[in-house]
């Protein structure tokens, strides 16, 4: 496709190269990844071909529902939002060498978090409500991330068993708040409404865009700079490239690893804050459908990169709000579109096979 | 004279480099033949082709003057080439028999070992090549010269004919050497043909009968052994003359500056690794820790630099009880670490050269303030310095530091480290696996920081360095330092003797 559009209007071509060039993503990094989301909706096709849908129109559809108009854009941003939180967490720990594979609890703890604020005061202003709800559903995070960080440097639990385990935790005990003590009036098991002060605008009527995705997008700028300009960010990846050599030059990789995993859980709880504050506005229980888990998904393909994690969400985002529209329109089963994102990682995560593509197409760059 | 090896015009590229250069390599039937070179310069790889594991560009290869193709170790083995490599590949879990025998197992009925019959084999391989062992030890419980000794067998046993040997002396006491350099000799007169891996010269000399020169890819010569001189071949591996000896104009002072009072600790199979260490080393001096390795040698620098606990007795730095403080601290008080393992504990693999020079620095003026921002354009200007200051060879200060030599790597630890002005460096093996230019680099900053008053404890496995630097030699034998000695008034005899635990104060 890319070697298409070159062809065709070589300035147009120019133009694009210029713009990725600046996102940090030269068009050469991001062949394999463009490979292999291009293969995965070939395989797809496939898959509905046998089973009787016709892959054109209901490709169509899901692209023209995910980007074809405003709506479409803002439900494809909206779901996006959540993910790229849970992305860039997942990326943060694993820069310090740890695999939190937990952002789904920390984001359901920092929801509930932050509905909590949010419902229980009614007369504080904005600049203050608000800020505060945030905080703490960051905090929440934080410290959901930090029970796993604890065990992990006391008693040497790994991180994977301690995260995952935590979610289920989390996802229990927010179902419990929001099913006993916190129940609002009525059979939905949520919380009440939380106050408008603490409410994040929603910035693209009548979409439930809210202003999570501006903080989504600062955060992963921020957590670029962090990594690449900052001292801490400078030891997290000395301590997630080689722990030996950081601890012989006197940076405590205890330390390292669960500062690393408090923000990465921050950063998780921060992304449960917005989905409450902005999109839903009470803690409703089932909320996310596994934001958490598409996080890891998503950093992945993203390249565990900041701002390919953006991208990545994005697609992510439009392959659910683009799916609906498809399965309203030509009744295809949204099933297609879980397969579609697990194919992409798959893919991705075969860079041998991807390489194997490249070489036989004859991509010269 | 008929050739046991004739390799021809050997050609063989990796990406950036010509490992090997048109290389034409011969040795002749039942000669031991030394293979010299600089760490880099193409030996391994030249082997590697030979024992099939790597196939060359381009060139030919004879065996027996029949021309072969190499394509894998197992063909190698058929045309009767076994290699012992530098890392042994042995089961330390099973006995020397089932090591040798492994991959060929001889079996009762197909289907049961026959295990007298290989124990018997075994006998008579080890008495007729006079490389003792008892087949049914363990592997894990004997030393490393006994663990080589096996790694020949298992080559022999399968047919060598040619045996290639990898740095075999690298781990070895003098005694040790010794040993096997009168096994390698016997070998000679069973009418086996040896290459023998060396950057040490004189072991080159004092084994082999023709020795054939690498450097940068390509032959630099083949010489007789009676008929060249460490000097010679010394400059012929790096094109020009190395000065082996340092000057020692010792200032006395009796300023301890690293003081070490019955330290005690574990190694990491929770076994005594330290039982008792006391020692002291002063203001303008090089402390030489000689010792076989394993023999306490690695915990007690790890002790040292706080990355392991000391379960009794106390360090004290500048006068400062630093006993299971953090690495921090010590760093904080003028200490100064070159590691043993360069590329583990050394440097980051994967950071730049700049974000390796600042290591440990990250966190202090100029470069920063706390947890905030990092100063990078001080830290490019400082590293640009310590590039021009240390002759580091890299493309720029951006570059990856897995990119660079092992010769290149350790100049950029020792320009990190002796930078930092440090009262006392502790250097471990500070020159392993390093060329002659980058070994006699960092031996002379080591004696140049020893005249600028720094004290220097200086761990080798290497006698000849030990010797040549140090102010005063200790000697570590199980974890305890059983003999300090001035240089001046012990021979090697005396060390070797101390080393292999033969003799104690």
């Amino acid at each position: 496709m890319i070697e298409g559009i070159r062809r065709v209007n070589p300035e147009a071509w120019h133009t694009l190269r210029e713009i990725l060039t600046k996102l940090g993503l030269s068009v050469r990094k991001i062949l394999p990844e463009t490979i292999a989301i291009i293969t995965a909706f070939l395989i797809g096709a496939i898959a509905l071909l046998i089973t009787g849908y016709p892959p054109v129109e209901a490709y169509s559809a899901m692209i023209s529902g995910a980007f074809g108009d405003v709506f479409g854009i803002g439900q494809t941003l909206t779901q996006a939002t959540p993910i790229i939180f849970t992305a860039l967490a997942f990326l943060f720990a694993f820069k310090s060498g740890l695999f939190n594979i937990g952002a789904e609890g920390q984001l359901l703890v920092g929801a509930f978090a932050s509905a909590l604020i949010g419902i229980s005061f009614n007369n504080l202003p904005v600049y203050i409500h608000l800020p505060l709800a945030l905080l703490a559903g960051a905090l929440a995070g934080g410290f959901w991330g930090f029970i796993p960080a604890v065990l992990k440097v006391k008693l040497g639990a790994h991180e994977v068993i301690t995260t995952m385990m935590l979610s289920y935790v989390a996802s229990n005990l927010t179902s419990y708040m929001v099913n006993y003590p916190f129940k609002a009036p009525g059979w939905v098991p949520q919380t009440i409404v939380v106050a408008p002060s603490a409410e994040l605008p929603r910035i693209l009527q009548p979409t439930q865009l809210s202003a999570s995705i501006i903080i989504a997008v600062a955060l992963a700028w921020f957590t670029d700079y962090m990594l690449k300009k900052t001292t801490l960010g400078y030891e997290v990846r000395a301590v997630g490239l080689n722990p030996s050599a950081a601890e012989s030059s006197g940076i405590s990789v205890k330390k390292g690893m669960i500062l690393a995993l408090v923000i990465s859980g921050a950063i998780a709880g921060l992304g449960g804050a917005g989905e409450v504050l902005g999109v839903h506005r009470r803690f409703i229980e089932g909320f996310s459908p596994g934001y958490g888990w598409d996080g890891l998904a998503v950093a992945l393909i993203g390249r565990l990169h900041p701002v390919g994690v953006v991208f990545a969400a994005i697609l992510f985002g439009a392959l659910r709000s683009g799916g609906m529209v498809m399965t309203r329109a030509t009744g295809v089963p949204l099933d297609i579109i879980n397969m579609l994102q697990a194919l992409v990682v798959i893919l991705i995560a075969a860079p041998k096979l991807i390489r194997y593509l490249l070489k036989r197409g004859g991509f010269k760059w | 004279m008929s050739m046991a090896v004739r390799m021809i015009d050997i050609t063989k590229s990796f990406p950036g480099v010509v490992a090997n250069d048109s290389i034409s390599f011969l040795v002749e039937k039942g000669e031991i033949h030394g293979l010299l070179g600089e760490n880099g310069a193409g030996k391994t790889v030249l082997m590697s082709i030979l024992y099939g594991l790597y196939r060359p560009d381009r060139g030919q290869i004879y065996i027996d003057e029949k021309e072969v193709k190499v394509d894998n170790p197992a063909t190698a083995i058929k045309l009767g080439i076994g290699m012992v490599h530098q890392h042994f590949m042995l089961v330390p879990s099973l006995t020397v028999a089932e090591n040798i025998i492994l991959g060929r197992e001889p079996t009762k009925n197909k289907v049961l070992l026959d295990m007298d019959k290989i124990v018997n084999d075994i006998k008579g391989f080890s008495e007729r090549y006079r490389l003792k062992v008892d087949p049914k030890v363990l592997i894990y419980t004997l030393p490393v010269g006994v663990q080589q000794r096996v790694e020949i067998l298992k080559a022999l046993y399968r047919g060598a004919e040619i045996l290639i040997l990898d740095e075999p002396t690298s781990v070895l006491t003098p005694q040790e050497v010794e040993e096997l350099f009168k096994a390698i000799r016997a070998l000679k007169e069973q009418g086996k043909t040896i290459i023998f891996i060396s950057h040490k010269l004189k072991e080159v000399l004092a084994i082999c009968d023709r020795v054939t020169v690498l450097k940068r890819g390509k032959v630099a010569g083949t010489v007789k052994a009676e008929e060249t001189s460490p000097g010679k071949l010394a400059e012929m591996m790096v094109g020009r003359e190395v000065i082996f000896t340092y000057e020692k104009k010792r200032v006395k002072s009796e300023e301890a500056v690293l003081k070490v009072e019955g330290l005690k600790a574990i190694n990491d199979r929770k076994l005594p690794a330290l039982n008792g260490v006391t020692f002291e080393v002063c203001k303008f001096e090089i402390l030489g820790v000689a010792g076989v390795e394993g023999n306490g040698q690695t915990e007690l620098v790890e002790v040292l630099m706080g990355l392991r606990e000391a379960t009794a007795g106390r360090v004290f730095v500048d006068g400062t009880d630093v006993t299971n403080t953090v690495t921090g601290e010590r760093i904080e008080l003028g200490v100064s670490y070159v590691p043993e393992d360069r590329r583990k504990r050394g440097l980051i693999l994967d950071f730049s050269v700049m974000e390796n020079l600042i290591l440990g620095k990250h966190n202090k003026y100029p470069f920063a303030k706390g947890w905030i921002r990092l100063n990078f354009e001080k830290a490019s200007d400082f590293a640009k310095g310590l590039i021009q200051e240390f002759s580091i060879k890299t493309p720029s200060e951006d570059a990856p530091a897995r990119n660079l030599s092992g010769g290149t790597q350790q100049r950029v630890i020792v320009a990190r480290e002796f930078s930092r002005k440090p009262k006392l460096i502790i250097a471990s093996q500070p020159t392993r696996g390093l060329d002659v230019g980058a070994t006699e680099y960092v031996r002379k900053k080591l004696v140049e920081m020893r005249d600028q008053g720094c004290a220097v404890l200086l761990i080798s496995a290497d006698l000849d360095e030990i010797w040549a630097l140090s102010d005063r030699i200790a000697v570590m034998y199980e974890g305890e330092v059983v003999a300090i000695r001035d240089p001046g008034k012990t021979s090697e005899l005396e060390l070797g003797l101390l080393m292999a635990g033969g003799k104690r104060d």
